[in-house]
């Protein structure tokens, strides 16, 4: 009965029904069975069989986003019940992203912040035109040790190199790897600002934040 | 008669225009401008302070399209008048604002520079099929903060066509203005006989962002014409459904033209965009897919039944080297803008989406515009009767080549390519060097270049115009410009 749930919820990932992802999650809450087991044994493997349908072909970006948010509504749901237990889910790293000040291109950031979440990253997504003070406070707050900056246009780019003077200047500058990225931007320039990586779309993002985590 | 694609049935274009009308209520358009805000609400929309949402009765918005021109001329640098927006007119212009430009030797993506630019614009000046130049590239050479004003700086400087542009920043707008204004004498001259164009992007779904809204606004007020450039992203950023993101499209400009026409009535404003089918495997957001093309015709369709003038980005290539592929999407999106009747395409010479030019693919799309042009000029009977009496004349002999009546007719009745498009033999082909299209073009490029005559503008303005720019390059900390390229 307990591994059927499993397997269904792992279905349910790669069937795209994120609601149906969330209503067994509360089934197999409800039948107690432990929030670790229900992530590493039903979660996950839905997560990986999605993520592997989609770099063979079989699956496009829609499949991948339906099954990010029935990861999401899931694990909103097993939080409560981890942190009852003193447990944590286990993440790759956090991560703070966003689209610089003055800026407001949202669908690429929005991209690669729901590719990073849906591969076991912790991400705070802060929107578009974020002050540079705001991703610096949010980096202090949450202790993120990734910070992802997009920026579509010339004018804006620059923005990312003064975030990273002022993650200096705030004194974290260690604690947290910086990733740029956006239709301007390029390796040369990631280098030129001293950012710690560079990625030209959301795939390569993911492989990126794991490189720079490692 | 004139081929015309009709995309939409008449009864779905109704629809679309009604559901239009709709969501200008209902879920309304978010306004981040405060003027305009105020001259919604002034006009009798409800806005909401909060969450800066304007409903818009259809009322305001019916006013408003009765108010802007169903037509209007963009003028040349010497006075004459170059383009058309209105009816079925069909002019080309070059994509605009990439970030890298292609190589010409390497076929490498690099950073456009201030003789890059200049080279383009002096070659888009001498391409006839092309009926505008486009501030078609950011140079790097100078500070960001002034990288939109610049491009219009050095083509000024080159150009007799009529320019399409556009500022990123409300105050390098004005300055903009002001070398328009210094090239047309005075302010009233260009508002009387506008030289140039600049596009105002609304973002998707249903927003007005500060910036462009406000160009928008001071464009209309000072007699300049702008162009709407809505980009429903359909699957992303709007319903993926084609027929639903014309439906956003259509919201998005009906609001636009309901703004400007509140600021200034009359003003000159484009129906126009630049949307794409959203590539649901890379994420990109394709220029050269059918469906891009479909959207754009859709929504000509939608412009032209509510008479007004017409845009659309097409004519562009999603390939990342002048290739096959490069080829056969911009020619399917430019015959395709031709026979929707788009007053304005804009796209030659771009690819990568909307990332890079190269002047290669410029001189290879003019051929593409010519051809298309020569389609929607349509097929004409030319004489009465059309065949019989020429027919009867020769009886059964071939001998049409020896006749007045060919040469009178073929260089109107054919379209005449340059030397880019190869119908010569194969062992001519050989002879030649049996090159490739791309090199084909390069050599045409630099033949078209190197014929380049200066224009004809005062050294005075040409000092006053490096003064306006110079002005605004000192306060992002660069004191003097880079020298223009020597002839
Ligand atoms: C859609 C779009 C818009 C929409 C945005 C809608 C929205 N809600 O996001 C709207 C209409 C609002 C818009 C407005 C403008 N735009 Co615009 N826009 C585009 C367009 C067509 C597509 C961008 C896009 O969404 N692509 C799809 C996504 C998925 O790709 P992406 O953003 O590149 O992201 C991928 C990668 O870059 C990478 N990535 C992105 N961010 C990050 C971050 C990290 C950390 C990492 C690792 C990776 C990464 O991964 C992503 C996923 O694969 C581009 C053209 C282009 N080819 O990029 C122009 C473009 C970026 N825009 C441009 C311009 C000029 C403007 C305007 C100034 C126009 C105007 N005058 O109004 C305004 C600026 C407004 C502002 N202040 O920001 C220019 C920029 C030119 C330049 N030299 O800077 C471009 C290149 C088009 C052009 N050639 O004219 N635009």
């Amino acid at each position: 009965m307990s591994n059927d749930l499993l397997e269904q919820i792992t279905a349910s990932l790669v069937d795209s029904d994120p609601d149906g992802t969330a209503e067994l999650t509360r089934q197999a809450i409800g039948a107690g069975m432990e929030p670790m087991t229900i992530i590493d044994r039903g979660l996950v493997p839905g997560m990986d069989i999605v993520g592997e349908k989609f770099r063979t072909g079989e699956y496009f970006l829609p499949h991948l986003i339906i099954a990010a948010s029935g990861m999401k509504q899931s694990m909103e749901l097993l939080e409560p019940e981890l942190s009852r237990r003193g447990e944590k889910a286990q993440t790759l790293g956090t991560a703070v992203i966003g689209t610089v000040k003055g800026d407001i291109h949202e669908i690429g950031k929005s991209l690669v912040a729901t590719m990073i979440a849906a591969n076991g990253f912790q991400v705070h997504d802060l929107g578009v035109d974020v002050p540079t003070e705001a991703f610096v406070a949010k980096v202090k707050e949450t202790g993120a040790n990734l910070l992802g900056l997009s920026a579509l246009l010339t004018t804006t780019m620059t923005a990312q190199r003064e975030i990273i003077e002022a993650l200096e200047e705030a004194g974290i500058r260690d604690q947290v790897k910086v990733m740029v990225g956006g239709a301007p931007v390029s390796q040369e320039w990631a280098r030129t600002i001293g950012a710690d990586g560079y990625a030209e779309d959301a795939v390569g993002a993911v492989e990126l934040c794991k490189e720079l985590v490692a | 008669m004139r081929p015309k694609l009709n995309i939409l049935s008449d009864q779905l274009a109704e629809q679309i225009i009604a559901e239009g009308f709709e969501l200008l209520m209902d879920p309304g358009i978010r306004v981040h401008n405060e003027e305009a805000r105020r001259l919604l609400g002034d006009a009798g929309a409800d806005v909401d302070l909060e969450s800066q949402i304007a409903r818009i009765p259809e009322t305001i918005a019916r006013r408003a399209l009765e108010t802007a021109p169903s037509e209007f001329y963009l003028y040349n640098f010497e006075g004459e008048a170059a383009v058309h927006y209105g009816g079925d007119s069909v002019q080309f212009d070059p994509g605009s604002t990439a970030v890298t430009v292609l190589d010409s030797e390497t076929q490498e993506q690099r950073v456009p520079l201030t003789a890059d630019f200049v080279r383009y614009v002096k070659l888009v000046e001498m391409i006839p099929q092309l009926d505008a130049q486009s501030t078609a590239m950011i140079c790097f050479d100078v500070p960001e903060e002034i990288g939109d004003l610049y491009r219009l700086y050095l083509a000024l400087n080159y150009t007799r066509k009529p320019m399409i542009t556009g500022a990123f920043r409300k105050d390098t707008w004005w300055t903009m203005k002001e070398m328009l204004v210094a090239m047309a004498g005075s302010g009233e001259a260009l508002a009387a006989k506008p030289t140039a164009v600049f596009d105002v992007c609304p973002s998707p779904p249903l927003l007005w962002s500060d910036l462009t809204c406000q160009n928008m606004i001071d464009c209309a007020r000072h007699g300049i014409p702008s162009e709407l450039v809505s980009m429903p992203l359909a699957g992303a950023t709007s319903p993926v459904t084609l027929a639903a993101a014309v439906v956003q499209h259509t919201a998005e400009c009906l609001s636009g033209v309901t703004i400007c026409q509140l600021a200034q009535e009359g003003a000159p404003i484009v129906w126009g965009g630049s949307p794409a089918t959203f590539d649901m495997r890379h994420g990109t957001t394709p220029m050269g897919a059918v469906g891009t093309w479909m959207i754009d015709c859709a929504y000509t369709q939608v412009g032209k039944a509510l008479a007004l003038p017409t845009h659309a980005y097409l004519g562009m290539s999603d390939a990342k080297v002048v290739d096959a592929q490069c080829g056969l999407e911009s020619a399917g999106g430019t015959i395709m803008a031709a026979l929707a009747g788009v007053n304005m395409v804009t796209g030659a010479g771009m690819m990568d989406f909307e990332s890079c030019v190269s002047y290669e693919k410029l001189v290879i799309d003019a051929e593409i515009i010519g051809s298309a042009k020569r389609l929607v000029a349509g097929i004409e009977a030319r004489d009465q009767p059309i065949a019989l009496t020429l027919m009867r004349e020769l009886g059964h002999r071939a001998d049409y080549l020896a006749q007045p009546h060919t040469l009178k007719w073929f260089s109107k009745e054919f379209y005449l390519p340059s030397a880019v498009i190869d119908r010569g033999s194969l062992d001519a082909w050989k002879k030649q060097g049996a090159k490739t299209a791309f090199e084909r073009a390069r050599d045409r490029v630099n033949q078209l270049v190197a014929a380049y005559r200066p224009s004809p503008i005062s050294d005075d303005l040409r000092v006053e115009l490096r003064e306006i720019t110079t002005r605004a390059a000192r306060k992002f900390g660069m004191d003097e410009l880079p020298q223009l390229p020597e002839d």
